[in-house]
């Protein structure tokens, strides 16, 4: 079992070579000269039938070297993770607009976007549903309607002494990786395929373009050395750009790279998923939530994708913190001819906690309570710890976690000096809120949840690890490279981070659902140890001991001292394997996804936060003026790797909730397609007053130094964003006993609506 | 002709430029200097920032400036010299910057850090704007990591960084040229001239050529629209169209002064139009984008428009047959359509200075406060006496075709008592001076009721109140 020590804050592996410009990127990759270049040629049709394509002026367009359609693919034409809907090059049909109809490559990426506009598609337009409503009526969904349920909740509202119901939306956000998606395959000998690809699932690829080339999974390798930036947005939506270059490649034998425009990238690819919540609470006069009827509705886009993984992780999170003893959760997953929802941090995690975040809120306004006071009576607890699916809360950290945040962050004091701003301030209007995240760690598909690593020890003492996670800024290599150089009790400096590749560990499941260094890093651990105890029983042969100890010093066999370099030579005369390989999968989980209930996570993690914003309340515009954060990794892997992607989450989570705002017409198309038209915040929409606080405590469970996951729970604590914005609205008429309805994001006219609506 | 340009200590030089090549393309594929990274191809993300020095009006020291690679084009670069994010540190030697952002977790994936990183260096050496707070010196860079902590306490943290233009002031005068420079590729011309009455001449001779200053919307014609262009004319080297005369009467601009260096003289203008400026595009684009380019080119939003057509500004165009001047707000007649003749160019913009009795007031909403087109960009003058308004100029970008004076809403005020009362009748009266659209940065019904409002934020900041989130004072326990 691991050791619990701390671990250093190492900065990122790659820190030096990101301020230098010196870190290669896929498109940093020096080109060959006879490399080819490729673009789409998309849909401008919502939902269509394809009469005809006349492609003549593509392919007489200057540089294109050739321009293939769905019958130049000789296999499976299949970029999807599992539902097989998700088309290479559209067949027959289009389903939203942006969809890839036929592939270019030519001399320069100019040249082949050029052409790809000068191509003739001639539709059978269809009658499009481009919103959850439309595709409500049109009864077009990806799966029925899901029902996670507990008790009888319609007899409990009923019984229950208050009731009230409400509803609200919820935007989209597109990722925004830096980075957009950008492949570059190359053909081998023999049918074999190597790309290097900016993606979080080089497995999926690998296998996706075996079928599509009708070769073996092991013709075709795949390799990650960094993403710039991912999200999520990389987990399916990077292999049509590598499923695409490697077609070409190998139908031309001349390299090929897919280097995505910024505004063909937002077109083309996928999004988080809109929401629209509707509710009907019972609770009692302390606010205590005696029957709730939850209904979430999302909109999936064209394809299945990872939607019913996605609604169900917004299912398993619309209780948070709290109990809910009689509770019915239906989950509507529409398809509209819009481009596939997808992945993106957080996984639907985030639209359910809003949805109950917003039901505290709405009965805390109701009876004119404190919030925080409402949310605390509703809390799990002993004799109160089970989730609707069934699930023991076994880690509930969560009560002393906000107690501590409310005393550090003086919660009471500031709610106070808010009010009294309020009382004195006619145009401009605060608002406090402090929310709580419970966000539930590992693959709800079960058996995603295992890893593999390989590990080498030179005979010069030095290590290579490799492992199935890929980095994407997330500093898993840098908390990786820690583990195993801890296991031989050497400096970090030691280890040698290398690119991620099929040919070395198989069968890799996505780096996401936050469980990159629980899984790789117990791998990495597991193939280390191995390589250790071999070690020390070749050292125990050797010198005849029992008392075989790594440490800084060197390794001591006795009362002998050695290098771990002279080890390693000494073991490789000794004919000793120095490599090994390591395995992990997540013990005790499982789930029964068509009763929903189980245990789908092996833990939780936690944290909350306190936030401060004002409006002006006769522009609607905002600004978060403060943030305090307590947040639990549990024994933390890298205190400072960890409280970058807190902060970093926080602030992603605060574009989702304000300033990102999707925009569709009503022909299907996305208006808001660049940075011009989508905002992501920049540095001053960053709180000027930030405290992060890591929590003390390990994980219950047995994971790798006992730390928790942390890439996707900290992106919800930016809830306490919405809620502050909610309360600054209420202030506006303090008198009135319900909640301002607003919808997220909340932009300047989202709040001046808000605004408008709670004062009449 | 040949393009020429320093890189660090190395001359480069370019024969047969394609003139709507990109700086950030040419760096990363036929130099191999991928450090500078292409987030958005339209001077949006700032990974592909740049520096570019000049030499001064004074022509004794060199004015750097952090542009983006991605909308520059090679001859807007001739004889000027570049640093990129591999030219700082030399030898394998970290600067203090690049030490202090690598230890503190001032990058994750580091795909925009390189970007970061010559933005600040830039402050560090002293570059334009160099003296704003560094959020603002990073409003151009955007990152979807880090959240920005580390990087503004990098920023902080770094003082001024000795360094010694000299030798380079020498290189530049050497370069500098002093008659009109022109190149061809195939059959399309390009041109830089060093004068008005050369550019007057170019003009008549080639009256369909691209005028282009900053780039920062002609670039986008060429990396999104993927245009052609035949005939271009550079209009970064024209010291006459650079100057700015700020006399007490009020500030004269000419038509080449970039956003960034008219910043102060607005903000001495008057605060808000200095807020204004300071909101307008990140650094990198108001290092580019010019006064006016941002008139000529006739956007119905504009930001700097609006804000001059309140204060009264007059704007002068000239021709070969010489100048013609007019009211700021007749030289834009409707949507696309602006008052300038075959072979005219816009010179110059005077904007007189507030009098002691005027009230200005100037407001651009947007979603996001930094680098956001507006969707309504509001501005009034009001002159009251003894509490009575005798003059009102309002005008309003994002409200209609043009940026356009409410002129009902003028005449409710004047001549009225400054009162809530008066402001209430002219908000009343702006509701039908406007009948804006919807589109993806705010509904009509949005656009109405937050420009009426802001008469109203007029009216409460004269009385005392605070009337900007902006203006809070940081919170927090």
């Amino acid at each position: 079992m691991p050791d619990h020590a701390p671990k250093p804050s190492n900065p990122h592996d790659s820190a030096r070579l990101h301020v230098t410009g010196a870190a290669l990127y896929v498109d940093d990759v020096g080109e060959p000269g006879d490399m080819l270049h490729l673009a789409f040629g998309q849909s401008s049709e919502a939902n269509a039938r394809i009469t005809a394509i006349d492609l003549a002026a593509v392919r007489a367009a200057p540089g294109i070297v050739a321009v293939f359609t769905a019958a130049d693919i000789p296999g499976a034409n299949n970029v999807s993770p599992v539902a097989k809907d998700d088309l290479l090059l559209a067949d027959g049909e289009v389903l939203y607009v942006g969809q890839p109809v036929f592939l270019v490559a030519a001399t320069s990426q100019r040249a082949a976007r050029a052409a790809a506009r000068l191509g003739t598609i001639y539709y059978e337009p269809r009658p499009a549903s481009l919103t959850i409503d439309a595709a409500r009526k049109a009864k077009s969904e990806i799966e029925p309607t899901q029902r996670m349920a507990r008790g009888d909740a319609p007899a409990a509202l009923v019984k229950a002494q208050h009731r009230l119901s409400g509803s609200f939306a919820m935007g989209g956000q597109d990722h925004f990786y830096l980075e957009g998606q950008v492949a570059i395959a190359t053909r081998g000998e023999d049918g074999q395929v190597h790309i290097l690809s900016s993606t979080q699932h080089p497995s999926e690829i690998q296998h996706l373009v075996a079928h599509m080339l009708d070769r073996n999974s092991a013709d075709i390798t795949v390799e990650v050395r960094r993403m710039g930036g991912a999200f999520g947005g990389k987990e399916t939506q990077a292999a049509a750009f590598a499923a695409a270059a490697a077609l070409v490649a190998d139908t031309t034998g001349h390299p090929a790279k897919f280097r995505c425009d910024r505004d063909d990238d937002m077109i083309m690819t996928g999004k988080r998923h809109d929401f629209a919540v509707a509710y009907d609470v019972g609770y009692d006069d302390e606010g205590r939530l005696l029957a709730l009827q939850l209904r979430l509705a999302s909109r999936c886009g064209a394809t299945v994708d990872l939607s019913p993984a996605i609604n169900d992780r917004a299912m398993f999170h619309c209780d948070n913190c709290y109990w809910l003893p009689d509770v019915e959760i239906l989950s509507e997953r529409l398809k509209t001819n819009t481009v596939s929802a997808t992945a993106f941090r957080g996984f639907g995690g985030p639209q359910g906690m809003l949805a109950i975040e917003r039901i505290i809120d709405d009965v805390a306004a109701h009876l004119s309570r404190d919030p925080l006071e409402v949310r605390l009576a509703n809390l799990y607890a002993p004799g109160r710890d089970t989730t609707p699916y069934g699930m023991t809360v076994a880690d509930n950290i969560a009560p002393p976690l906000i107690a501590k945040l409310r005393r550090d962050a003086r919660y009471d004091a500031r709610r106070q000096d808010v009010d009294a701003f309020n009382a004195r301030s006619p145009i401009i209007k605060k608002g406090l809120a402090l929310t709580p995240v419970k966000f539930g760690i590992s693959f709800t598909t079960t058996h995603l949840n295992q890893a593999g690593a390989l590990v080498h020890v030179y005979a010069d003492g030095s290590i290579q690890i490799n492992h199935g996670g890929t980095e994407m800024g997330q500093g898993l290599h840098i908390k990786i490279a820690q583990i195993v150089a801890d296991v031989f009790a050497l400096p970090v400096s030691q280890v040698r981070i290398t690119a991620t590749r099929t040919d070395k560990v198989p069968n890799t499941s996505a780096t996401a659902a936050s469980s990159g260094a629980d899984l790789n890093g117990m791998a990495a651990y597991n193939a280390a140890m191995t390589i250790r105890d071999r070690l020390t029983d070749f050292l125990k042969r050797t010198y005849d001991c029992d008392d075989i100890r790594f440490t800084p010093e060197g390794v001591v066999a006795g009362t002998e001292r050695l290098t771990f370099r002279d080890l390693a030579r000494k073991a490789h005369m000794g004919r000793i394997s120095l490599s090994a390989t390591g395995y992990y999968a997540t013990p005790g989980i499982a789930y029964d996804r068509a009763a929903h209930k189980g245990r789908p996570f092996y833990y939780f993690a936690y944290g909350a936060a306190l936030t401060e914003v004002a409006i002006d309340t006769l522009t609607g515009e905002h600004k978060v003026l403060a943030v305090d954060i307590l947040h639990d990794v549990g024994r933390s892997l890298n205190p400072a790797i960890d409280i970058g992607q807190i902060e970093g989450g926080f602030l992603q989570g605060q574009g989702w909730l304000t300033t990102e705002q999707l925009v569709f017409d009503e022909h299907g198309r996305l208006l808001t397609h660049s940075p011009a038209t989508y905002k992501i915040p920049t540095a001053s929409d960053r709180p000027r007053h930030v405290t992060i606080a890591l929590w003390d405590g390990a994980n219950v469970e047995p994971t790798v130094n006992r730390s928790k996951a942390v890439g996707e729970p900290p992106f919800m604590l930016a809830i306490a964003v919405f809620s502050a914005l909610t309360q600054a609205i209420a202030a506006t008429a303090p008198d009135t006993r319900s909640l301002p309805p607003l919808d997220a994001p909340a932009t300047p006219e989202a709040i001046l609506r808000a605004i408008a609506g709670h004062r009449t | 002709m040949t393009v020429r340009f320093l890189l660090d200590d190395m001359m480069v030089e370019l024969a047969d430029v394609d003139p709507t090549a990109t700086l950030l393309d040419h760096l990363r594929y036929r130099m191999r200097r991928t450090g500078t990274k292409e987030g958005c191809a339209e001077g949006d993300c700032g990974a592909c920032t740049v520096l570019v020095g000049d030499l001064d009006s004074t022509r004794d020291a060199v004015t750097w400036r952090a542009v983006n690679a991605c909308i520059l084009f090679l001859p807007m670069l001739h004889g000027k010299a570049l640093l990129t994010v591999e030219s700082l540190a030399k030898g394998g030697v970290l600067t203090p910057l690049q030490t202090c952002m690598a230890e503190n977790g001032s990058s994750q994936c580091g795909f925009c850090t390189p970007g970061f990183v010559m933005s600040l260096h830039g402050r560090s050496i002293g570059a334009v704007g160099h003296t704003l707070p560094v959020a603002d010196v990073i409003a151009g860079n955007l990152c979807r990591c880090t959240g920005y902590g580390p990087i503004l306490a990098a920023g902080e943290s770094i003082g001024p960084e000795p360094h010694d233009d000299a030798a380079l002031v020498a290189r530049l005068k050497a370069l500098a040229e002093t008659d009109t420079v022109s190149g061809s590729f195939g059959n399309r011309k390009w041109f830089i001239p060093r004068n008005p009455a050369a550019l007057a001449d170019l003009l008549s001779e080639y009256p369909d050529a691209r005028l282009v200053a900053g780039a920062t919307d002609v670039g986008l014609w060429v990396t999104k629209g993927l245009q052609t262009i035949d005939t271009l004319v550079f209009l970064g080297d024209i010291p006459e169209l650079a100057r700015i005369e700020d006399t007490p009467e009020g500030l004269t601009i000419g038509a080449t002064v970039r956003y960034a260096d008219a910043h102060d003289a607005f903000a001495r203008l008057h605060p808000d139009l200095g807020e204004l400026t300071r909101r307008l595009g990140g650094l990198q684009i108001r290092n580019a984008g010019t006064i006016g380019g941002n008139i000529a080119n006739g956007s119905p939003i504009g930001d700097g428009p609006p804000a001059f057509i309140a204060l009264g500004a007059t704007l002068t165009v000239r021709g070969v047959d010489g100048r013609r001047t007019m009211p700021l707000e007749d030289y834009f007649i409707a949507y696309g359509k602006q008052d300038l003749r075959p072979g005219e160019f816009v010179e110059s913009l005077h904007i007189p200075r507030p009098g002691p009795h005027d009230i200005v007031h100037i407001s651009k909403l947007t979603r996001r406060f930094d680098s956001d087109i507006t969707a309504v960009c509001g501005a009034l003058k009001l002159t009251v006496h003894d509490d009575k308004i005798t003059n009102a100029r309002v005008a309003f970008g994002g409200m209609a075709a043009t940026p356009k004076r409410a002129t009902g809403c003028e005449a409710a005020l004047t001549n009225q008592p400054f009162t809530l009362a008066t402001i209430q009748t002219a908000m009343d009266a702006l509701r039908t001076d406007y009948a804006p659209l919807t589109d993806v940065r705010g509904s009509a019904p949005y656009r109405i009721e937050a420009a009426a409002n802001l008469l109203l934020r007029l009216w409460y900041k004269s009385q005392g109140e605070t009337v900007s989130v902006l203006d809070l004072e940081s919170a927090g326990a």
